[in-house]
């Protein structure tokens, strides 16, 4: 592992933060720092300039239209991503659907949806999770029946974040109840305006609108539209698991923006007794947490190592999702904790009242974080992941 | 050691573990959160019908006395039930404030008591929780400038108890006074918000607004200290109620959902999950209870309050996250009450003084 960088990175880096410098508008960083996803307009606009500078698709292969970079590369990305406060990409049609699609999908889908991805025309979101099937997806009920050139799909989906914007959704649906329950579960491609779709939001205790149900009512789709073989939907998803890792990775990268405004609460925040950032008690707890920070952005760089020598990386994705999550809940909760009884004031209730610095954005953070040990594979999920492949329990 | 409460606080806890049942239901909580108005003051009507309002007010000032332990019984179902009525805030606090304070402050409790009037203490400024660190004045005709950071459940308050100086500079406990200010007063700001629980809280800003003086002038420090030890005993109490909801809620959820086949309370890692959330619970109950009963006996209870309010914070918040993790992704939804107790926990610890506040003042103490 080379941590210098060569003159071409050199040059690479300072590129980049050109491109941030001018890229990021002010009124997105709280937001960013909150590890809140930004409004999907405003998202869609980074996605766009992103891709008008050929990188709408960092972990992509150039020939389906990503930047090929290095792990290096990407390291560096991420990185002046992180300093300048710049959103992570929002991934579920980046790093979940898209790179399915290039592994398994036809040529035609190919074609179609790949360009769509990265230059944001299209918005996915992933139907996988059910009422009955959360950390036991394979328990899915949602049916897909074959009719003609068609099939019918009938379910009920939970937890499908942004499928109130998204204009297509990945899904998978059972085509046969025959042998393991895994198989027989097949991947399909649907559009969000296909007739019987019904997106219901799911309220939750961030009061930010980021998830919903959805529910499919005899929605019709091509059988052209399924991703590769029907009845093979549960070993894509082995592709997944290796693009997880790129997503917990970066990230894990994205921690830093919290903790720096952690640090700015509490360099603004009087106590009896001087600022709250120079109370020795504090210090430390920042320090620690800037210590574990530090501890997981090693451990990424050793997945990117992984990465570049083409290297199966066994379980350091689910160790890097473990402790990234972890400490995205203790770094909200400093920055809930410096800014002190202001905290409380999260919604004003008239025009007269001015909602405090970094209110509400610290507290839905803290809140939203609460999140993290529980999607993509819950931590006890994680754990278990680690005991039965990495440890052999 | 007396851990079981008498027939009287029996009968109390009961009638407040009915009310919660019925005004709070948890299947109707959501209707509740959103009738602010109307909907609060009825209840806050029949808590005063139930004698509640009535129970923290001294004899002396007309009231029926109760202390901590009497408190705690109506504040545990608060907890369970996530009442966002604020009883400590416009009841327990004024009271223990203004008990002795003259004349003026005796008409006051009598309409506290009726439940016609809701007083909120303004006490804390910009530089945190401690409450002698504060820069408001009062000048000789006990006019009041200055800000208030933050005066819990204060947005629906009809009057303020606004600390200020009359003398000295910040940090000093000497020269601290107390005032009573009615929400209408000229030259006072108030600026209204709502927290993740629900409640409403206010900040003050004061441009030589009239204040009425509470006991003798500038010597409110220690009546204010002893006041917050009865409101923080009364919000453990709530804390501890709002913890074993949350267990309960999360045990019942274990044990009917299914995955791969079995409850998912069937699998160890799970079961020693919510084998320490009991523990947590058991211990933040036992020091709630040694701590008021301390208090209730009169003796010092200072430090063990202290060291209650740090250590029932922690276990508390420890407990609601693990319980909306327990419940997977439907624990952070709305609907369920789990992450309605996580948002009380993370705001109680919040309320005069967090826990660092307090690890602090407890090393102070005892040193």
């Amino acid at each position: 592992m080379n941590l210098d960088l060569a003159p071409a990175d050199r040059a690479f880096q300072q590129e980049l933060r050109e491109f941030f410098a001018n890229s990021i508008p002010e009124e997105w960083k709280k937001t960013v720092r909150a590890g809140l996803r930004l409004s999907p307009e405003n998202l869609v606009a980074y996605q766009r300039r992103l891709a008008d500078r050929g990188w709408g698709a960092p972990t992509w292969p150039k020939q389906y239209g990503g930047t090929g970079w290095t792990p290096q590369q990407l390291h560096i990305f991420w990185s002046e991503a992180s300093v300048a406060d710049a959103p992570a990409q929002f991934h579920q049609g980046l790093e979940l659907i898209g790179p399915i699609i290039f592994t398994y999908g036809s040529q035609a889908q190919k074609d179609f949806y790949l360009p769509r991805i990265i230059s944001g025309e299209d918005w996915w979101c992933q139907g996988y999770s059910e009422p009955g099937a959360g950390s036991d997806l394979a328990a899915l009920r949602t049916r897909a029946d074959r009719e003609g050139d068609e099939y019918v799909i009938n379910g009920h989906k939970m937890w499908t974040s942004y499928a109130h914007v998204a204009d297509r959704m990945f899904v998978l649906a059972r085509t046969s109840n025959e042998g393991r329950r895994q198989q027989g579960i097949s991947l399909m491609l649907v559009d969000m305006d296909t007739p019987g779709i019904r997106v219901s939001p799911i309220h939750t205790l961030d009061e930010k609108h980021h998830t919903n149900e959805v529910f499919l009512d005899d929605v019709r789709i091509p059988a052209a539209n399924v991703v590769g073989e029907e009845g093979m939907g549960w070993n894509y998803g082995k592709v997944l698991l290796d693009r997880e890792r790129m997503v917990a990775a970066a990230t894990a990268m994205f921690l830093p923006q919290t903790l720096r405004a952690v640090r700015e609460a509490a360099t603004r925040r009087k106590t009896a007794h001087g600022l709250l950032i120079d109370k020795p008690e504090f210090k430390a707890k920042l320090a620690q947490v800037e210590i574990e920070a530090l501890a997981v952005q090693a451990m990424v760089l050793r997945l990117m190592a992984d990465a570049a020598a083409g290297a199966d990386s066994g379980p350091r994705g689910s160790m890097v999702k473990l402790r990234w999550s972890e400490l995205t809940q203790q770094a909200a909760a400093l920055w809930v904790e410096a800014l002190g009884p202001k905290a409380q004031h999260f919604a004003a209730l008239d025009d007269a009242s001015v909602l405090p610095e970094d209110m509400p954005f610290a507290l839905k953070g803290a809140l939203y974080a609460r999140v993290t040990t529980i999607y993509g594979g819950s931590s006890e999920i994680q754990r278990n992941i680690i005991a039965r492949r990495a440890l052999g329990l | 050691m007396q851990f079981a409460f008498n027939d009287e606080q029996q009968m109390l806890r009961d009638s407040a573990e009915r009310f919660g049942a019925e005004e709070w239901n948890a299947a109707e909580r959501l209707k509740r959160l959103a009738e602010v108005g109307e909907g609060a003051a009825q209840r806050w009507g029949k808590m005063a019908e139930l004698g509640w309002l009535m129970l923290p007010i001294a004899e002396e000032d007309g009231g029926l006395g109760g202390g901590p332990v009497e408190v705690m019984a109506i504040m545990e179902a608060v907890g369970r039930h996530l009442m966002t009525d604020a009883y400590v805030s416009h009841c327990v606090l004024p009271a223990a404030l203004l008990a002795g304070g003259g004349e003026h402050c005796a008409a006051l409790l009598e309409q506290v008591g009726a439940g016609q009037v809701r007083i909120a203490a303004a006490l804390i400024e910009d530089e945190g929780f401690d409450i002698a660190a504060i820069s408001t004045t009062a000048d000789e005709e006990f006019r009041l400038t200055g800000t208030k950071a933050h005066v819990e459940d204060g947005a629906d308050a009809d009057w303020y108890l606004v600390s200020a100086r009359t003398a000295g500079t910040s940090g000093e406990r000497d020269g601290v006074g107390l005032f009573l200010v009615p929400a209408s007063a000229e030259g006072l700001r108030v600026q209204r918000f709502r927290a993740v629980d629900s409640h409403r809280h206010c900040n003050l800003t004061l441009e030589g607004v009239a204040g009425i003086p509470v006991g003798t002038v500038g010597d409110a420090a220690d009546r204010i200290e002893a006041a917050l030890d009865l409101a923080i005993v009364a919000h453990l109490a709530e804390a501890v109620g709002s913890m074993e909801a949350a267990v309960e809620a999360t045990l019942d959820y274990v044990r009917t959902r299914q995955q791969f086949g079995v409850a998912i309370g069937s699998f160890q890692v799970v079961q020693h999950k919510v084998v320490d959330m009991s523990v947590a619970c058991e211990e933040a109950r036992a020091l709630m209870m040694v701590a008021a009963s301390q208090l209730a006996g009169g003796g010092d209870a200072r430090s063990l309050i202290a060291a209650a309010k740090v250590r029932v914070a922690q276990c508390g918040i420890a407990v609601a996250q693990q319980a909306v993790q327990l419940h997977g992704g439907v624990g952070t939804s709305e609907e369920l009450i789990v992450s309605h107790h996580l948002r009380r926990q993370m705001m109680l610890d919040l309320a005069h003084g967090d826990r660092d506040y307090h690890k602090a003042r407890f090393a102070e103490m005892t040193r």
